[in-house]
């Protein structure tokens, strides 16, 4: 893409800018930002992948995982402060996803040992990933939030904690991996995924630019279900003491 | 005064919340095979103390025996089957009314036979043609009598009830006051009541406890409370704390 008309996408920015003065909606602020930062974000990490693919160091593509790992773990463990310790919870969910998908990946030789592949593929599956937790964290905490008689009915009975947030926690696992699955049920007749509409427009053959899509897609099927199981199963009994209670009770 | 056999002893028991003391000291005894009702003003401790009895809280400091046992040598769910506890307002999970009086056996990996369901029911004065039907369908009343039941399957020798006829119209509540008593008398079980009820405390309790602000202000038999020694739960009779 030439300059002049990497230049002119951003009359896809002014009519948003536009239609938001016009209707007075306050939109301005926000859109410059993620303009800018997107432009600024996008460039450093196109300079960033350069340099570690040219480099064809390991030690870069790890670092350059490791980065991802971070800001997602960060990001995701904002939504679940409800749970102690959620933090090194979602990091081992996250690094557990990650490395379950490469070492299949890799291990069966599905995709070339280079930085070309396992970057970009390691973004998709750590970012959806955090999709996932947070998605589940926010469903699970809701759940518990609203059943919290119906836990408390089961350990009364003589249930132990896993049974008591059984329900809860399944409920929760199916509610955050529903969308991925739906999305697969519409994909391609609703929407052409970006990575291959991205493929298609740089010239790549359809059919193969097809292949690659599936592998995600399939990817992505086991990073969402995979996510949010682990997490899942990380995160209730820190719900709950030694004695099976659970913490932060609140009587009258 | 008839002395008793302690079902649940409590000996300066203390319960808080982040440094906030909720009850204690607290230094009292539930009579074994009787019913002792706990009354109080709302935020007295009165859940609280339920709570600790069967273990869903453990005391800051203290101890409680059940049937001579410290709740905390006492493996969690085997002390809360002996302890059962019927919730206020009697939840049940999806499924027919069968599923719910399953549930304690269930979550033993045990199964409950349709005869032993129908026993169970009828106990709490229900006909077997509840037995398929949906839970979530049945009034206020007809689900406490379903949650007494499911309590009862678990054979729990005492009984924990708190405020289960709160929110029941008057002749339900005579029904369920009834059914109590008949478990009581049937099975030799220890009841344990929260009641907001005076009235009810009188005529159903053999023995009360009067809790205020978390403290234990008197206890004795239920008689104590038309002509309380202690100028707060006098108070608390007329109608003066909330």
């Amino acid at each position: 893409m030439s300059p002049i008309a990497l230049s002119l996408t951003l009359i896809f920015v002014l009519i948003p800018l536009l239609l938001s003065r016009t209707l007075n909606l306050g939109l301005e602020k926000d859109t410059i930002i993620a303009t800018v930062r997107s432009i600024i974000q996008l460039f450093a990490v196109g300079y960033i992948l350069k340099f570690v693919f040219d480099s064809d160091s390991h030690i870069y593509i790890l670092l350059m995982i490791g980065l991802m790992i971070f800001a997602a773990v960060h990001n995701a463990s904002k939504k679940g402060k409800a749970i102690p310790g959620i933090l090194p919870k979602i990091t081992v969910t996250i690094i557990a996803v990650e490395v379950l998908t490469q070492g299949i990946l890799l291990g069966f030789g599905i995709v070339p040992a280079t930085a070309q592949y396992i970057i970009p593929i390691s973004g998709m599956v750590v970012g959806n990933s955090m999709v996932l937790s947070i998605l589940f964290l926010n469903r699970f905490t809701s759940e518990m939030e609203a059943h919290r008689n119906r836990t408390e009915l089961i350990l009364s009975l003589g249930g132990t904690p896993k049974q008591a947030v059984h329900t809860q926690l399944t409920d929760s696992i199916k509610a955050s991996t529903i969308p991925t699955i739906e999305s697969q049920k519409t994909m391609g007749l609703v929407q052409l995924p970006g990575m291959m509409s991205g493929q298609i427009i740089a010239g790549a053959d359809p059919v193969q630019a097809v292949q690659f899509q599936l592998l995600i897609l399939f990817l992505l099927l086991t990073t969402a279900v995979v996510s949010s199981i682990l997490l899942g199963f990380l995160s209730y009994p820190a719900l709950f003491n030694e004695r099976m209670q659970m913490i932060r009770q609140t009587s009258n | 005064m008839t002395t008793y056999e302690p079902a649940i002893h409590f000996k300066d028991v203390r319960y808080s919340i982040d440094g906030k003391p909720i009850v204690g000291p607290i230094t009292g005894s539930f009579p074994a095979g009787r019913i002792t009702t706990l009354v109080g003003p709302s935020g007295a401790g009165k859940t609280t103390v339920l709570k600790l009895c069967n273990g869903l809280l453990s005391a800051d400091s203290g101890e409680i025996l059940v049937q001579g046992e410290p709740v905390g040598s006492m493996e969690p769910t085997a002390l809360r089957r002996k302890v059962g506890m019927a919730l206020q307002d009697a939840p049940m999970v999806n499924g027919s009314v069968y599923d719910n009086l399953a549930l304690p056996l269930r979550l033993q990996k045990m199964e409950l036979s349709e005869s032993d369901a129908v026993s169970w029911l009828g106990d709490v004065g229900l006909s077997s043609d509840y037995l398929h039907k949906k839970a979530t369908e049945l009034s206020g009343g007809q689900r406490q009598k379903v949650s007494i039941a499911r309590t009862l399957v678990n054979h729990s020798d005492i009984l924990l009830m708190d405020e289960i006829t709160s929110a029941l119209d008057r002749g339900s509540r005579r029904e369920i006051e009834s059914l109590i008593t008949q478990i009581n008398e049937k099975y030799g079980t220890t009841i344990i009541w929260i009641t907001h009820n005076l009235e009810q405390a009188i005529s159903i309790g053999d023995y009360t406890w009067v809790l205020i602000a978390g403290e234990l202000i008197e206890t004795g038999e239920s008689r104590i409370l038309e002509d309380p020694s202690d100028e707060r739960v006098r108070r608390f009779v007329r109608g003066e704390l909330q």
